[in-house]
């Protein structure tokens, strides 16, 4: 299972950022989501969602071995192994592996909770095999 | 800590470039919870009696919400108040968009403006970096322009509001633009903007909002995300946005026509929502957190553009308004005006006031800089927005705004300035419509719409009844639809999905730590909604119930065509709606709030 992003759906509402990082870390704030909005404006005016593929590339490279599979069969970081090493950053093929020492102490990144799937009122987010 | 806010209120001193922050009154988040309360409370307690709109004691003060940027559906409104340089009055403008969610996640509620800055500046906030930055090459620069070499320079995480030269030039109507096509449009807080000098606010945030209790707030949240996706409406709203209503207006005689002399338009077909879907949209554009956007992204071939738009407001002014007969021209118009930064609203309600002028004779080309007008005229129409925005020639006359150019231009042209307090009415014609003719006419802002949109209303109880019960439902709408302003959040999840208000009541509890009823909230908003009458009072001698009063052409003229043809709302019934206003309002005859009425509602403090 992973996450799916249709953009010609997204109208760039990032409610899926506040309830992603409502998720991740209790907190309300969207700069510590996991995924990615890329807006495309004034021309030609398109957005773009980076979501997590599920691919593991960053598991493999994590010399912790901090990022594991849940229950859900998808990639989370345990938050009390990683030691902020970023090998896992440069990775991820969709530029959703997080750090920002600024923000939080371990890295972050999707772990198909699907909150994010339950805001999303235009039905650009879903979850499938 | 606040619970629910950012925590801070920033100073910006723009004569001396002192900036400031000092944390968040608590009484005031108890009393005024923010948004347009605190607007207004600022207002009131900080900007002196008969301060010049564009001289250095008058502020602009930019405020979010308890509401703003949380998980909260329509999430994404911010106030912005001021002392009006187009009514002289009280000017509260929502702003759509990112901009409120960005400011919360800075740690700011509200932004207050304060004196003039000697040369042009932008004010740059990012977390607790907040500076005034030299704004010289972007001056003279229209609003898409600068948000896009801002984002360019800063990065797309960053939220930039922008006046154009509409702004800088002291056009009496101009406008804020934000995330390419959002606007805090009405009342002139961009004039205001431009007359500090401050051509852009760039704003960006990564604190996490506390909130008192993490997981009823995430149960609250979701409640009404849920709410809003199994909503009947969402898809068919979602679809056409505010535009849904143009097909309706246009039927119902609602749809302001060749400067509202009618409420019908005989190629009203070619505005309509599903054509605008159909031909020229691209996408859906959302404000923050926002499950239904109402916003549409166009793009206009006949043009090579792209403009968010049009909304209905800006169908009825700049389109039929104007006697436009293509979506596309009427898109064009209205990017022009986001560009230049002068409201849709007030634009296409001065424009018909001079197109009539112009075909009754009382202005000519000697007038107009040799501009032929006429209806359906789209090239004389793009040419007076940006003489307008420029105040060159005939549009320095517009520039005023309609009250004031039919002022100076006289022979009549005073009974066809569709307005209300000077500001031009937006986009419903109301020849029958008494709910919403009253509506408009005790607006605290001036002609406008969003307060109170009753016109269902009329239609469903009787158009033309002249009853208490629909002036109590015109006040009651006046008291509980700006609490949305206050809170921070959008109002149409509840106006058009019909989702249960009930549930915001345990939303804002989790992330306030107040419990709070609705019946609480609507004590505040009446509050507010007295607040802002004494503030027209203080401001401005001899007002009262005159003030009040509608365009003629409300009572003198009915339409001549269309679903209201032959119809009209007599002077008599006019003078019994305001009756019943104030005597429900507890206001004296002339339109003041009694002193049992101030005491009752515990404003004794707020006035001198």
């Amino acid at each position: 299972m992973r996450l799916y992003v249709d953009n010609a759906k997204c109208s760039g509402c990032r409610a899926c950022l506040v309830a992603c990082s409502l998720n991740l870390f209790r907190e309300s704030n969207p700069k510590k989501a996991a995924l990615t909005l890329l807006p495309h404006f004034p021309a030609p005016g398109v957005y773009e969602m980076k979501v997590c593929t599920q691919c593991g590339d960053c598991a493999r490279v994590c010399p912790t071995e901090a990022i594991k599979l849940n229950e859900r069969g998808a990639y989370y970081v345990d938050y009390d192994e990683c030691n902020l090493c970023e090998a896992c950053v440069p990775e991820c093929p969709e530029s959703v592996m997080f750090v920002r020492t600024e923000l939080a102490n371990h890295a972050w990144k999707c772990d198909l909770c699907g909150d994010c799937v339950a805001v999303c009122g235009t039905g650009a987010l879903w979850i499938a095999d | 800590m606040l619970n629910g806010y950012g925590g801070s209120i920033l100073r910006v001193n723009l004569t001396t470039g002192k900036i400031s922050k000092e944390p968040t009154p608590p009484e005031v988040a108890r009393d005024f919870i923010g948004g347009r309360g605190f607007g207004i409370y600022f207002l009131t307690k900080e900007v002196p009696k008969g301060t010049d709109p564009l001289g250095p004691e008058n502020k602009l003060i930019i405020s979010s919400g308890p509401l703003s940027g949380m998980l909260v559906a329509g999430g994404g409104k911010c106030d912005w108040t001021t002392k009006s340089p187009l009514t002289g009055g009280y000017a509260s403008a929502s702003l759509g968009g990112l901009f409120t969610a960005e400011m919360k996640y800075a740690g700011i509620d509200s932004i207050i403006l304060e004196g003039i800055s000697p040369k042009p500046v932008y004010l740059f906030i990012d977390d607790n970096k907040i500076e005034l930055r030299d704004a010289a090459p972007y001056w003279g620069k229209g609003t898409f322009e600068v948000e896009k070499e801002f984002k360019e320079k800063f990065g797309e995480e960053y939220q930039i509001a922008v006046i154009g030269p509409g702004g800088e030039n002291g056009v009496a109507f101009a406008h804020i633009n934000h995330d390419y096509g959002r606007q805090a449009g009405r009342g002139g807080v961009g004039t205001v903007m431009g007359a500090k000098k401050v051509k852009a606010i760039v704003v960006h945030g990564t604190k996490s909002v506390p909130v008192a209790d993490v997981d009823a707030y995430r149960q609250a949240g979701m409640a009404l995300y849920k709410a809003c996706k199994e909503a009947e409406g969402l898809k068919e709203w979602t679809r056409y946005g505010t535009t849904i209503v143009v097909s309706w207006c246009d039927e119902v005689g609602a749809l302001p026509t060749r400067n509202f002399s009618a409420g019908s338009f005989e190629d009203g077909k070619n505005l309509y929502g599903t054509v605008m879907r159909e031909q020229i949209v691209i996408t859906d554009k959302g404000c923050f957190g926002c499950p239904c956007p109402c916003g549409k992204y166009s793009s206009m071939k006949r043009y090579g553009t792209h403009v968010e738009g049009p909304e209905y407001e800006t169908i009825g002014m700049l389109g039929s308004n104007l006697g436009f007969t293509n979506i596309e021209d009427v898109a064009q118009a209205n990017l022009l005006c986001d560009d230049l930064g002068i409201d849709t609203i007030s634009a296409g309600g001065v424009i018909a006031w001079a197109i009539e002028a112009y075909t009754k004779g009382i202005l000519t080309k000697a007038d107009t800089d040799g501009l032929e007008l006429s209806w359906g005229n789209p090239q004389a129409v793009f040419a007076l927005i940006e003489k307008i925005a420029k105040k060159q020639g005939f549009g320095a006359l517009l520039a005023d705004g309609v009250k004031k150019a039919a002022q100076k231009v006289g022979k009549g042209s005073e009974k066809f300035a569709i307005h209300v307090k000077g500001m031009e009415q937006s986009a419903y014609a109301t020849h029958n419509a008494t709910a919403m003719l009253i509506s408009y006419m005790t607006c605290d802002v001036g002609a406008h719409h969003n307060r109170a949109w009753a016109i269902t209303y009329d239609l469903q109880v009787g158009r033309d009844k002249v009853v208490p019960e629909k002036v109590a439902r015109v006040i009651w709408l006046q008291n509980f639809r700006p609490m949305f302003d206050v809170l921070g959040a959008c109002r149409l999840q509840w106006v058009e999905l019909g989702i249960d208000r009930k549930l915001y009541e345990p939303l804002l509890q989790a992330i306030t730590g107040i419990p709070r009823t609705w019946e609480d909230l609507e004590a505040v908003g009446n509050r507010i909604w007295n607040l802002t009458r004494l503030y027209w009072a203080r401001e401005n001698e001899g007002f009262g119930r005159a003030w009040d009063m509608p365009s003629p052409r409300f009572y003198e003229e009915p339409p001549q065509s269309g679903a209201t043809a032959g119809q009209i709302t007599r002077l008599e019934d006019v003078n019994r709606l305001l009756d019943m206003y104030y005597e429900q309002r507890g206001w004296d005859a002339n339109g003041m709030p009694t002193p049992a009425t101030i005491e009752k509602l515990n404003l004794g403090a707020f006035v001198s």
